[in-house]
Formats: structure tokens, sequence, C-alpha cells
């Protein structure tokens, strides 16, 4: 009988972090920011019918970067979760917390046990009643969560882009103001990005009861040049 | 959270999930009689110029004591629909939530809205499920009416309790006083009509039946209980505020009077 190769654990987990850390930065990044009246999201996106970005539930929004199918599984699968509790108990206790955990389990149970780790990145946003209760799950492929305040950057080229929010946010900047800002951040100096090429959505205080509303390529057109 | 196979998975129907999850409710399978819960009355929906008007009374009736003054039961289903129902209030108020649910359900999962012959299909299997329930006296009778932005259209659906699907052209009425909101429907109805024509028609229709119906209610100025009357056009559902339903059944009461 043939014995397998030793390879230390240390080993293993490096190069599933890093073949998963290759596809996600294979794609396009994505990203949110708090503004004055809730939360933009932001992503590149040449496709105009498959989303990144979607509706989660009346406050909570759900975007995903790096392979398609894997993370659209994920969005529909908490599409499901947040309906079920609702019907369950009642609309007010599906809340984005518990979401992003159930997700951190999914994506380190598929880390440590499966043969191949999910090649994405994906962010659980909940719009709260008052500014102070916005909230961003940023998730990575491994099931690590963040909290973050203030934006969000998921994907290839995080650490510039977020660089480049970090030197122009502002709190309680509109909305405008906002995507502005964001689309500068994600095609940095050298590029310019048009309607056409991003896929924009917010969730809003002021929609009523779902939050969740998508920007036309018009609004955000003139958003772009304002 | 709900993870499923590809070859196994429930698609965008939020009954199908309920039922995988183990959380359908349950048909009872007991055959005792009749039981005396609270029953919703007169529903009337027509088509007019730009869409559709849905109203219904706001009373529950329990035998001959009146149960609720203030029940809804024209509701909004989505954006561009809304369901209207009579019969027993437990059960139909249990469908109209999961109805909603699976509306939005669907919306969300697959990306973009059911159409309204499929969502007029969604709501007959369901109140086919009902069916058992029906038998104990538990019956559900709704009227689903919305615009169909496909054909750039307002429509009405009508149900029997076997799920049995009817589409109504110009319009539909349901529940203990439908033969007398019906008639007046009928009668004054006229095609393109406009939409305040339309709305105090469906008033009308409903203050004729609670005259002669006495488990419909009328119009409840004392306490400021109107009637739920909306209406459902290209730019989506719309509720009519209190205020306007005050004068509509105020130039009704006047015609009344001055007759």
């Amino acid at each position: 009988m043939s014995m397998p190769f030793y390879v230390a654990p240390e080993q293993v987990m490096k190069d599933r972090a890093d073949y998963a850390r290759k596809g996600i930065a294979r794609g396009r990044a994505l990203v949110a920011v708090r503004y004055d009246d809730g939360v933009a999201l932001v992503a590149e996106n040449p496709s105009n019918t498959l989303r990144k970005i979607s509706e989660i539930y009346d406050r909570i929004a759900f975007a995903g970067v790096g392979k398609y199918n894997e993370f659209d599984q994920l969005r529909v699968a908490g599409v499901r979760a947040a309906d079920l509790k609702g019907f369950q108990y009642s609309r007010d206790d599906v809340d984005a917390r518990s979401l992003a955990n159930q997700y951190a389990q999914i994506l380190g149970q598929i880390f440590t046990h499966e043969m191949k780790p999910m090649e994405v990145e994906i962010l659980v946003a909940e719009v709260g009643v008052t500014p102070e209760r916005d909230q961003l799950f940023h998730i990575l492929y491994d099931g690590t969560v963040m909290d973050e305040r203030r934006w969000s950057v998921l994907g290839g080229d995080a650490e510039a882009i977020s660089a480049r929010i970090d030197a122009s946010w502002a709190a309680d900047q509109p909305l405008e103001v906002a995507v502005k800002e964001a689309t500068a951040a994600l095609s940095g100096p050298d590029r310019t990005l048009v309607a056409d090429d991003l896929e924009v959505a917010v969730l809003s205080r002021s929609n009523g009861r779902r939050c969740f509303k998508r920007l036309s390529d018009d609004v955000v057109a003139a958003a772009l040049a304002g | 959270m709900p993870l499923f196979t590809p070859g196994d998975d429930p698609g965008a129907s939020f009954p199908e999930l309920l039922r995988r999850i183990g959380l359908a409710p349950s048909a009872s399978d007991s055959t005792v009689g009749e039981l005396s819960v609270p029953h919703a009355t007169t529903c009337v929906a027509l088509r007019f110029g730009d869409g559709v008007v849905m109203a219904g009374d706001r009373r529950a009736t329990s035998g001959n004591l009146i149960s609720h003054r203030g029940m809804e039961k024209v509701v909004q289903a989505d954006q561009h629909s809304g369901v209207a129902i009579a019969g027993a209030a437990g059960p139909a108020m249990e469908m109209i939530k999961l109805f909603q649910l699976q509306l939005e359900h669907y919306e969300k999962v697959e990306g973009s809205s059911l159409s309204l012959e499929g969502k007029a299909n969604q709501l007959s299997m369901m109140v086919r499920g009902n069916l058992p329930a029906a038998m104990q006296g538990m019956v559900v009778v709704p009227i689903f009416a919305g615009y169909d932005l496909l054909r750039s259209v307002g429509r009405l659906f009508t149900y029997d309790v076997t799920g049995g699907r009817y589409e109504e052209h110009d319009y539909v009425a349901t529940g203990s006083g439908m033969l007398h909101a019906g008639t007046v429907v009928k009668i004054g109805w006229r095609d393109g009509m406009s939409r305040d024509d339309a709305v105090a028609l469906a008033c009308r229709g409903l203050w004729e039946a609670a005259d002669a119906d006495s488990a419909t209610g009328g119009p409840d100025a004392l306490r400021g209980i109107y009637p739920v009357v909306a209406t459902i056009t290209a730019d989506g559902w719309s509720r009519l505020d209190d205020g306007e339903l005050a004068s509509v059944f105020e130039s009704i009461a006047a015609e009344v009077r001055a007759r």
C-alpha cells in the first residue's frame, strides 16, 4: 500500500488561501460606502443582467465578488434564510449580523473540509433606522468576518481602492458624492469608468419598507457628471 | 442557512421551501363540523381606463356578532397587484401573508417579478391547498387583481374553493354581500371609466351591500373607519386615504337623502 506524502497543515491552508485569493483577484472590485441616507453599493460590472449586488431583505443587501456561481448560491441561501426567519418570527427579527455569522460558518466549513475553497468575498450590508445603526459585514473566503464602519472594499486591489476612499470619505455625504467617490476609487487615476461599466444600488432609509433600490444608468451618469 | 444541491433545489418557491424545511402549516385531519370563526365579507373589484379598482368593507362577523370593525380584506400583494378575500378570516390572512411572501421571495431569488398570470396561478394553488380546511367550513375565496405590465392592461381573477381560476372581464364581487354589490357595479359599469367614477361605483356597491346584508359593514363616520379602496395602475398600488373616501361616501349619502 502506498502512503500519501505528508503535507503540513500550514501548507495546506496556505495553498487553499492562495488559490482563493488568486481567483478573487482576477475579478473586478466592489465598494460599499455609507452616505447620509443609507449605504451605496457600487460594483464594476460590465454585465447588465448578471448581478453582483442584490436584495436580501427589507433592510439588508448582499454583494459578492469572485466566482459568480458560488456567490450567487450564497445569495439565494441568504434570501431563503431571511424569508424563513421573517415568516417564522417577525420581519423585525431578521438582521445582518445573524446572516453574516451563518455565511461565515458556511465559508469556514467549506474552506477547511472541501477540496476547493469558495473563490468569493461577500458583503452583508444593513441600513439601520438611524445612521449609527448601519452595518457592513465583510466576509472572506475562509469565513473571516470583519465588521466595517464607514466603507468596505471587496475584490482585487482592495488596499489601493481603500486608500483612495480613505482620502475622500466624509460622514453624511449625499448620494451623488458617495457614488462619484466610490467610482473614482474603483477606477483609480489611470482609468475612467462610465455608468454602463457600473452596477449601483442603494439601501436607502427613505425608500419605504424595502430599502433596496437599483440606480439606473441615467441616474448614475447624472451623479458622475455632477 | 438552507443550502441545497443543484438537482435538489426548491427553486423560487417559498411554500416548497417551507415544506422542505418542515415549517409548512399542516392541514388538520379532524372531521368535526363547522367551526364558528370570524368571517370576512364583501369585496368588489372592477376595471377602469388606467387599471383596476379594488374595494372591501371592514367588518368581520362570527355568526350574528361583529368580531372586528377594522379588518383589512383588501391588501397589497406586491407593487402591481392586490388581493381581496372573503371567507374564514384566520386562514385567509395566513394565505395572504404566504402569498405576499411568495411574490417577494420569487422576485428576490429570480431577480425579476412573476408575470401577473403567474401570480394568479400561484394564488390558485394556495386556494386549492386550503380545500381540506374548506371542507370544514373554513372557505377562503379571494379576488386577485393587478396591472399586467406585459399587456399594459388591468386584469381581474376570481377563484372557487377548489382553486378554480376564472378571469373576469369587467368587474367581480365576492363574499356575503356579493349579490348586492355585484349588481350595483354591473349596472353602473362602463368601458374606459375614469378613476374617480370607478372609485365612486365601487363605493356605491359596498354601500348597497352594507344596506342590505348584515355581515357587510358600511362607512363608519363615528369611528372614522372607511372601506379599504385602492387603485392599481401602471404606476403601481395606491390606497385611497380616508379623507377622499369620506367625501365619496358623503356624496353617496347626499344622493340617497335627496331621493
